[in-house]
């Protein structure tokens, strides 16, 4: 919730201040001079200071809530408490005598050893208590165990700093909070502040030491690249033989009524089958090695590149093969010449589908069964509680999923310009 | 023989429906060599049928087209064909534009670059010989598609509605390079039209059709496309017998429209 709101509130002031305070850069090109751009799309450009402010704002939220050393200190939130937390409790004997003593616990980070500080057992017959507890844990502190008068006298204990307490209830104090659990035995829970314990979200900068530390040294017997390079050589020789099968039989789709008619329901039962739905089968019938993955991604690819094919030559306007044709071309020279290349700006829309599909597929298989790949070493990571690991995981693979697009479509810019153009 | 004829021909569409639509009744003609027809009528009489009839991308249920002697079964580079717009292939530059046909026919490379940049000097499109074709304007789109059909070297050019598209001011530049290149090409021209002035300019032969079902309704021999050559083409539209035959011709379709009108309206 806090996180939100701070979210919110740094997106509200940058805007603020962007567009309100700070005059505007003096935009020389034809849209400074449109009066209407409320409404007009080709108007709206993305502001590039709300891009950066926003990317930072993210790790800045990162670092304040994991305590980040990238930031300095006044920036985090209040973290865990560690150090020496003290609190009073008061027994009382069933003849209504009561007495106070005090409990001193030492709370530690949790990867390092502590030893109980040493305390003077004090006055009257409830006796001081010491204790360790972990940053972010909690502990039992069977305080009566020292005592003169313990539980097996029949002694309770009734207050925590003087605030009456009950089986059940609990008391605020200034290090955390004190409870009693039903049989009487306090539990001291020291106040965990605002950050994110590190299993649950590390700081950044343990997360980019964790990717040096794995690109040096490997994850489960293999390097970082062969991981990621596995989970790509998939995508790209699943990706390959479903084009390769998947282009020529969308073009017969389109030219002849009946391979239209044979392969139309086939191919339209599949495409809406998500890939992930065939993992199962494809398990069963090829195992968990590099087969059953690359059959899945050839399938994921097949149907795809299919229809975009198929669409690609119906979408051929019918005055251009006519032209060609009145030119005097035979039926194959119309194939090459005419269909193909029209076909060309389909069949690379399907081609970035295809990738984009059977890039998360590859990680899903992954996650599912793998020796090797991206997904397995976050799947393996997570079931170890490295969180950092399957946070490196998800942006590298968010990382190669995006490369991935920027490629496809600059091969498209660069391959078929005449896209749109027609 | 050489020419173009144009025998008996009927047109029947069935419809799914079950009903059919007369798109062509009882349609003939003679083109000698080198002439220039230019065919007008309503939305729906069927010239647009009659044009893909011969141009052999139909076949019509009754009648046959006979082009030089022998009967029209298919498309053919004997008959070429400029379209309204759309039917250039954009993934080819301009060059190979105009140079497609020559390349289907395997024609040596020295003398398809030979025609190819003689027909784009006739077009006034050297400088953009290697633009893409998308990069050009409406106007120099069709130029190139005027010149890729002349690469070919067809008998005939049909057009179908070829400068449709294209502003006032373009399209009467256009209209004077039709005119230059008919001459100069002694080329048979088919050319579908809405416009009536464009008709009458460009038409040594003007055919005037009717709708349902679509028959020719009138034919004129016009001078105005022999005057035109060489002269501007405004010159000519003040020629008085222009503007006579203007009104008669509108008058004509004008009445045909309403008659479609009310013969809607009083089915509906």
């Amino acid at each position: 919730m806090i996180p939100l709101l701070i979210y919110v509130a740094i997106f509200v002031v940058s805007y603020l201040v962007f567009t309100k305070l700070i005059p505007h850069a003096a935009r020389s090109d034809y849209t400074s001079l449109k009066t209407v751009t409320f409404g007009d799309e080709s108007a709206v450009t993305p502001n590039r200071a709300a891009s950066v402010i926003s990317i930072l704002t993210l790790f800045l939220l990162w670092g304040m809530f994991t305590g980040s050393a990238l930031l300095p200190k006044f920036l985090h939130m209040p973290g865990p408490f560690e150090g020496t937390a003290t609190f009073e409790y008061t027994a009382q004997l069933p003849d209504g005598d009561r007495d106070t003593a005090t409990v001193t616990v030492l709370v530690h980070p949790v990867d390092e050893e502590a030893t109980e500080p040493e305390v003077e057992p004090g006055e009257g017959w409830a006796k001081n208590d010491s204790a360790t507890i972990g940053v972010w844990r909690s502990g039992l502190i069977r305080v009566d165990r020292n005592d003169e008068f313990g539980r097996g006298e029949g002694a309770e204990i009734v207050a925590v700093n003087g605030t009456p307490i009950a089986p059940g209830g609990e008391v605020e104090i200034e290090y955390g909070r004190v409870g009693m659990s039903p049989k009487g035995t306090l539990n001291f829970e020291p106040a965990k502040g605002w950050q994110m314990e590190p299993i649950w979200l590390p700081a950044p900068e343990d997360v980019v030491a964790r990717v040096v530390e794995i690109a040096r040294e490997g994850f489960r017997g293999s390097t970082l690249w062969e991981h990621l390079g596995y989970s790509l050589f998939r995508v790209v020789v699943g990706f390959f033989f479903g084009a390769l099968v998947g282009i020529p039989l969308g073009y017969a789709m389109g030219l002849s009524d009946w391979f239209r008619g044979w392969f139309d329901p086939i191919v339209e039962f599949m495409r809406p089958v998500p890939p992930l739905a065939l993992i199962p089968l494809v398990i069963i019938w090829a195992g968990i090695g590099e087969t059953g993955k690359i059959i899945l991604l050839f399938l994921a690819a097949l149907w795809i590149m299919a229809i975009a094919a198929r669409s690609g030559v119906s979408g051929v306007k019918i005055s251009k093969v006519h032209a060609a044709y009145s030119l005097g071309a035979s039926k194959s020279q119309i194939m090459r010449f005419v269909i193909v290349p029209n076909s060309l700006p389909e069949i690379f829309t399907g081609a970035r589908v295809a990738m984009g599909v059977c890039w998360g597929t590859v990680v899903a298989a992954e996650l599912v069964a793998a020796e090797k790949g991206a997904g397995m070493m976050i799947m393996v990571a997570s079931k170890f509680q490295n969180t950092d690991i399957v946070i490196m995981g998800i942006i590298l693979i968010g990382i190669i999923g995006f490369g991935i697009d920027i490629l496809m479509r600059w091969a498209e810019r660069l391959l078929v310009p005449w896209k749109g153009k027609g | 023989m050489t020419g173009l004829a144009i025998e008996n021909l009927s047109m029947r569409f069935e419809l799914p429906n079950g009903g059919s639509v007369q798109a062509l009744k009882d349609v003939s003609l003679n083109l000698s060599q080198g002439e220039l027809m230019s065919v007008l009528g309503p939305s729906g009489c069927g010239k647009t049928t009659l044009l893909n009839i011969v141009a052999g991308f139909l076949a019509p249920t009754e009648g046959q087209i006979v082009m030089n002697g022998h009967t029209v079964t298919g498309p053919d580079a004997e008959r070429g064909m400029v379209f309204q717009q759309g039917a250039l292939f954009e993934w080819m530059s301009v060059r190979e534009n105009v140079g497609f046909g020559p390349r289907m026919k395997g024609m040596p490379r020295n003398d398809m670059d030979e025609t190819v940049d003689y027909l784009l000097d006739v077009v006034g499109l050297q400088d953009f010989k290697e633009k893409a074709v998308y990069e050009l304007s409406g106007g120099m789109q069709q130029r190139v598609a005027l010149a890729r059909c002349l690469a070919n070297d067809p008998d005939v050019i049909l057009m179908d509605e070829p400068l449709g598209a294209l502003d006032a001011l373009t399209r009467e530049k256009m209209q004077s390079l039709v005119l230059k290149l008919w001459k100069e090409t002694g080329k048979t021209i088919i050319l579908i039209t809405h416009s009536v002035e464009e008709a009458l300019l460009l038409g040594e032969r003007l055919l005037v059709m009717a709708p349902r079902p679509g028959r020719i309704h009138k034919e004129y021999r016009l001078p105005f496309a022999d005057l035109g050559v060489g002269q501007d083409l405004r010159e000519v539209k003040k020629h008085p017998d222009f503007a006579v035959k203007r009104e008669e011709i509108l008058g004509m379709i004008w009445d045909m429209e309403e008659e479609i009108m009310g013969r809607t309206e009083a089915s509906a």
